[in-house]
Order: structure tokens, then sequence, then C-alpha cells
């Protein structure tokens, strides 16, 4: 491998006619770079572009502007079977008149390999993804999770230096889905091939993901490992798309080289200690961002800072978690609890009503930029 | 249980439907065995076989082929045989030309937008409402003034002048096939994934290939269906056929309609006996087909 990059897309646009006739553009200057070996999620909801920039990196679609880099070379309109890359599709795209050997086959016949060759390599694959014995059957014939394993093979039988998968899961119910969402981290480690995966299933790109591109309106909004997205959002639109967060505008009161205190108008009160990113200036309007499960709820105030008095306005239990809603001077936030201990026991509860103290610790507190 | 299958109204209407329809088609058939030369009253089955023929007046009444007699009779008339053979061969030629542009039309219609895409849907349409008598008479005219002006510009004479032949009613069927064929591949085509062709094209075919062992194999039950039907059209054709045909190219409808003109025997009932037949089998073939693609889709 010549380059470090298993795929490049450097400033790459890709604007399509709407049947109104209008210009949009599908995919905005998107710029990324995608190590060798690494397991790159591409995370968003329907129409954010990222289904658009898998196919440009597959060649059923051309940028309109920028270009798309292979290992190194520029792509240009090199069509898709001079590409070495292989996709797998979200309706798997299995050929139904051929039996499940002859699917596998066909990518392997296209290279001219020999009958032999073809029948062990056939075979391997089968092996990899636990479908051995299968092979003479049709599709048709394979429940949704044996069709998807057949596709991944389909395309993993090609040997390729990346694999593309759209949305490969979505078909299968949340247990099936669960257990191959290790199956394939494990099956990627193993062999050792770059995977980009589209998906809009935020809990699936954090389990699997070596990095995510967190994509809306054809732009990216973040790029970075899982616990950089989860833990430190870089605006509101990631803080709200992945997970859950509390949003209290404010204004920065104080400010030094690394800390914040920021006096927030809809609890009355200035949290202080914030941790920040560059270019804030004192005065500016921001959002203080907290997460759900990371607000501590104390029975009495103790000494610490960041402390706020509120009321609970309604709990909910859903076994792993009990959600409480409290109110602080009006403004409405949620908190979540983890069930350590049981519940049975009534006493457990807040109770609607109960006045209890939010603790929020700096370093779980995030300052955004107002947009 | 839906009421309406338990309506006596209902049934009785079904029955007369069935009876209006399939009356003629029994009678046609039963007329086919009818001992009477002249054909006008059932005058019962000619029961006997024997070494000749014995004829009591207009009636049979024995035969070497017994009941089966004006089968026999068909068999023996070379007329008969020239114009089945003309219908089969211009069918056939005419079905697999039709078919291949019909479907090159289909296929061009699905997957390319160009400028007069609206005009060329439409295009396809107006063969199928117009009444055939104008598409007759239209192509007609079209064949005698082009093969006039050809006649007297090259100073043709005899043999190697154009003329109206087994030429011009393959050319004729053909144009009135092709929308047919067109419409059906067509309405196969409105289902087809376009992700299996890219799928081929990312396992490294080329245009070509993903044609030949992806689309194709997916979209030939319709191919089929559409070809089926534009035979059908084209053995029954009368119409346009009547219009185009010339010496030679006599074809099993137009030869009916001749014999008609003069006298009927049964031997027209036998000779349409065999032809239903031989509809009958390609409509089934037809419906089983779509049975397939049906299930395919399901």
């Amino acid at each position: 491998m010549t380059s470090e990059f298993a795929v490049e897309m450097r400033d790459v646009v890709k604007k399509f006619i709407t049947p109104e006739g209008n210009e949009m553009a599908a995919v905005d200057h998107v710029t990324m770079q995608i190590k060798n070996g690494e397991f790159f999620s591409m995370l968003g909801s329907s129409g954010c572009g990222k289904t658009t920039s898998l196919r440009m990196v597959a060649g059923f679609e051309w940028p309109t502007e920028g270009e798309v880099y292979i290992e190194g070379k520029a792509m240009g309109h090199t069509p898709p079977f001079q590409r070495k890359v292989n996709t797998v599709f979200q309706n798997y795209a299995l050929f139904q008149h051929l039996t499940v050997y002859q699917n596998l086959a066909f990518g392997l016949e296209m290279e001219g390999a020999k009958e032999d060759e073809i029948k062990k390599r056939v075979g391997r694959a089968l092996e990899m993804v636990q479908l051995t014995g299968m092979d003479r059957r049709k599709p048709k014939q394979l429940s949704g999770g044996q069709q998807q394993r057949v596709a991944l093979a389909r395309a993993l039988v090609k040997t390729p230096d990346v694999l593309l998968l759209d949305e490969p899961l979505g078909a299968l119910d949340l247990k099936l889905r669960k257990e191959m969402q290790l199956e394939l981290k494990a099956l990627q480690q193993q062999l050792g091939i770059t995977f980009i995966y589209v998906t809009h299933d935020q809990e699936e790109a954090l389990t699997m993901s070596d990095r995510i591109a967190v994509m809306s309106k054809g732009k990216i909004q973040q790029l970075g490992t899982p616990v950089e997205i989860y833990e430190r959002p870089n605006n509101k639109f990631v803080a709200d798309f992945i997970g859950e967060s509390n949003f209290l505008e404010g204004k920065i009161k104080s400010i030094s080289q690394n800390e914040a205190s920021v006096f927030v108008p809809s609890i009355n009160a200035e949290v202080v200690g914030l941790p920040i990113s560059k270019g804030l200036v004192k005065g500016e309007e921001v959002i203080v961002s907290i997460r759900p499960e990371k607000i501590h709820i104390a029975e009495k105030d103790s000494i610490n800072q960041n402390m706020f008095r509120a009321t609970v306005t309604n709990t909910v239990y859903i076994g792993v978690d009990t959600k409480v809603f409290v109110d602080v001077h009006g403004a409405k936030l949620k908190v979540w609890e983890q069930n350590r201990i049981s519940r049975l026991d009534p006493k457990s509860f807040y109770s609607v009503g109960q006045e209890v103290w939010l603790m929020l610790l700096p370093e779980n507190t995030i300052v955004l930029r107002k947009d | 249980m839906n009421p309406f299958r338990r309506s006596p109204f209902v049934l009785t209407a079904a029955v007369l439907v069935y009876i209006f329809l399939y009356a003629p088609i029994i009678g046609l058939v039963l007329y086919s065995f009818n001992a009477s030369r002249a054909n006008v009253t059932f005058e019962g089955f000619i029961p006997k076989y024997s070494d000749r023929i014995v004829m009591e007046g207009s009636l049979v009444k024995s035969s070497p082929c017994g009941p089966f007699h004006w089968y026999c009779e068909l068999a023996k008339n070379n007329d008969v045989a020239e114009a089945a053979g003309n219908t089969l061969t211009i069918a056939f030629t005419a079905t697999i030309i039709s078919t291949i542009i019909g479907t090159m039309a289909a296929l061009a219609l699905q997957r390319y937008n160009f400028k007069i895409k609206p005009f060329s849907q439409l295009s396809l349409y107006i063969p199928i409402v117009i009444p055939e008598i104008v598409m007759g008479i239209g192509i007609l005219t079209l064949f005698s003034q082009l093969f006039g002006w050809v006649n007297e510009t090259f100073n043709l004479v005899g043999n190697a002048r154009l003329s109206l032949g087994m030429a011009t009613v393959t050319a004729s069927h053909i144009a009135f096939m092709v929308p047919f064929v067109a419409l059906v591949v067509q309405a196969r085509l409105q289902g087809f994934d376009k992700s299996y062709e890219e799928a081929a094209m990312d396992l490294g075919a080329n245009e070509w290939i993903t044609f030949r062992r992806v689309t194709f194999p997916i979209i030939l039950p319709g191919i089929m269906s559409g070809a089926l039907l534009a035979f059908t059209l084209s053995l029954d054709d009368f119409v346009i056929t009547f219009f185009t045909n010339g010496p030679g190219s006599t074809t099993l409808p137009i030869y009916v309609y001749g014999l008609l003109r003069r006298i009927i025997t049964p031997q027209v009932n036998a000779l349409s006996t065999v032809w239903i037949l031989v509809v009958f089998t390609a409509v089934l073939l037809l419906q089983i087909l779509q049975n397939r693609e049906s299930k395919d889709h399901s």
C-alpha cells in the first residue's frame, strides 16, 4: 500500500437536480481522510449525505467538485468495476436467480480466477460468515440474517482494500443486529481491512467505530473517536444528535485561559469553572450542555460549587435507569440515575414535588458556541 | 366470507357470461365433427371408419379418419398448409425482431433521460389505441408510394419489382407489436432495483457483462411475456395483414376469410379448432410465466 490513507475525500461536492429543477448539494464540501485498517463510520439521519458520500467512493456517483482518492490515487470517473473497493448493500442486492455459491463466485469470475481457486476462496468466505453448507441455496431460501452474511461474504471474497457498508444491519431485528455489530467488528480486526460504515444508528456507530464522522445537511459536523464525539461534542447539533443533552442558554461572565463562568438566566445562577474551547470571549452568548446521566442528585446542600435547588416533577422507571425530570427555577432539566440498587421499595424513588439538589461537575459540562 | 359469493345473482351472471363467451367456441368445435358437408345444421358425427370416403348426398357416412374426417381433409389441403406456414413464419420472425426492438425501447425509456422522452413514451401508446384499420391503410399507402417510387426510379422490372408480400406483412406486424412488447417489458422494469446492477459492477463486471448476467436474467420473464403476447397478436391479426399481404403471403385469417366467402365446410371448423388449441397453449404458457414472475416479486 502506497498511501497512508485508504480513502480520502478532498473538498467533495455532489449536486443533484431536484424534480422541481433546483440544484441541491447532497454533499457539501466534505473532506475526510480514512486511515488504512480503520473502522470508519459516517453517521447521520436520512438525507445528510452519508450514503451519497459512500456511493462516490464506490464509483456509483461522481463528484460534481473535488476528488475522491483510493490508496492515494485520484479516482476521477473510474467506473466501479475498476476500483478495488467492494460494497455491502442496504438491501443486500443478492442475485436472486443465482445460488449462494454462484453469488460469491461472480466477483471472482470477473477477476478471471480459475475454477479450483474460486471453489477454495468461496469455501473460505462461507466459513468466515458461518454459512458452510448453504452454497446450493437460493437467496430466497435464507433468513434475513443469513442473506446479510451472504452479502458480506460476496464482498469480502474479493479481498478488497476497502469494504463499504451501507446500513447493512438495518433490516435485522434488534438482537441479531447487536450480535452482528460485534461480529463485524471482530471480522474487521481479524482481516485488517478498512471498513467504511454508513448508519443512522448512533449506538451502532459508537459500538463499532474507530472514528465517526457525524454528518448533517451534506456537511461533516464533527469527526472524531466515539469518546470524543460523545464527551466533547463541538456543536449543539452533535450534542443533541448523539445521546441526549440538557441545554441551558447563558452568557460568559468571566473567562480565563481554560475556564469560564457562565451566567444562566433561566436558573438565575452562575455555573463556574467550565472547561472551554478556543475562541470564546467574555460576554459571548453560549449554550451550556450537560448529559442527563452526568448530573448528580444530592439530598442536601454540601459546600460544592455548581449546586442548584430543584423540584422533582416526574419520574419514569425504565429498568436500567430511572429518568428524573426536575424544575430549576422554571428551567426543565432531565436527569438519568442508574438503578444500582433495587427500586422495589417505593421509598427509593423520588416523589413528585420533592426538593433535591443538583450537582453539575465542571469537567462534564460543555460550553458550546450559540449558532 | 364475502356475502356476494353466495348470492344467486352473482352465480347466474357468472354462468351467463361463461355461456356467452364459450358457447360459440364449443359449437365451433362440435361442428368440426359434423357429418354434413353443408355445415348449416348439425347432422350428427361421422361414426364409421372405412377404407374410403362414403358420401350420401351432402352427408359423409364413413371415412378412413372416422369422426376426424374434416381434420384429415384439412391436412390434405395444401392451401391451408401454405397459409399456416406463412402465418408461423411471419409470427416467429416478427416476434423475434419486435421483442428485441421493444426491449431496447423499454430499457432506454427506463434508464435514460432525454429531451424527447415524453414524446417517445406517447408514441408507444399511439399504435395501441389507434384503430387497426387506420394503421393498415397507413402502412399500405406508405408501401405503395415507396415501392412505386423505387420501382420507377431504378427501372425495376419483373421479379425485381418491389411488391406486397411476406416482407411487407412481417414489417407491418413488427410495427404494431413493438409497442406491446415495450409496454410489457417496461412494466417489468418498473420493479427493477438498480442496486442489482450496481452490485454486479461493484464485483467487477463491466456494463455488457452486467446486462448479460444480471439484468437480462432478471427481466427475462417480462421479455418472454411480451414476446408471447406479440406472438399471439401476430397469429390472429387480420386487418393489417389484409392490407399489406400480396401473392404468396396469405395467412390463416386471410385464408379463412376467403373460404367463408365461398362455402363453409366443416374444414373451416377443423382449422379453427386446431388454431384455438395453438393460441390457447400460447396463452397458457404466458399465464404460467406471469404467475412465476409474480411469485418472484412477492
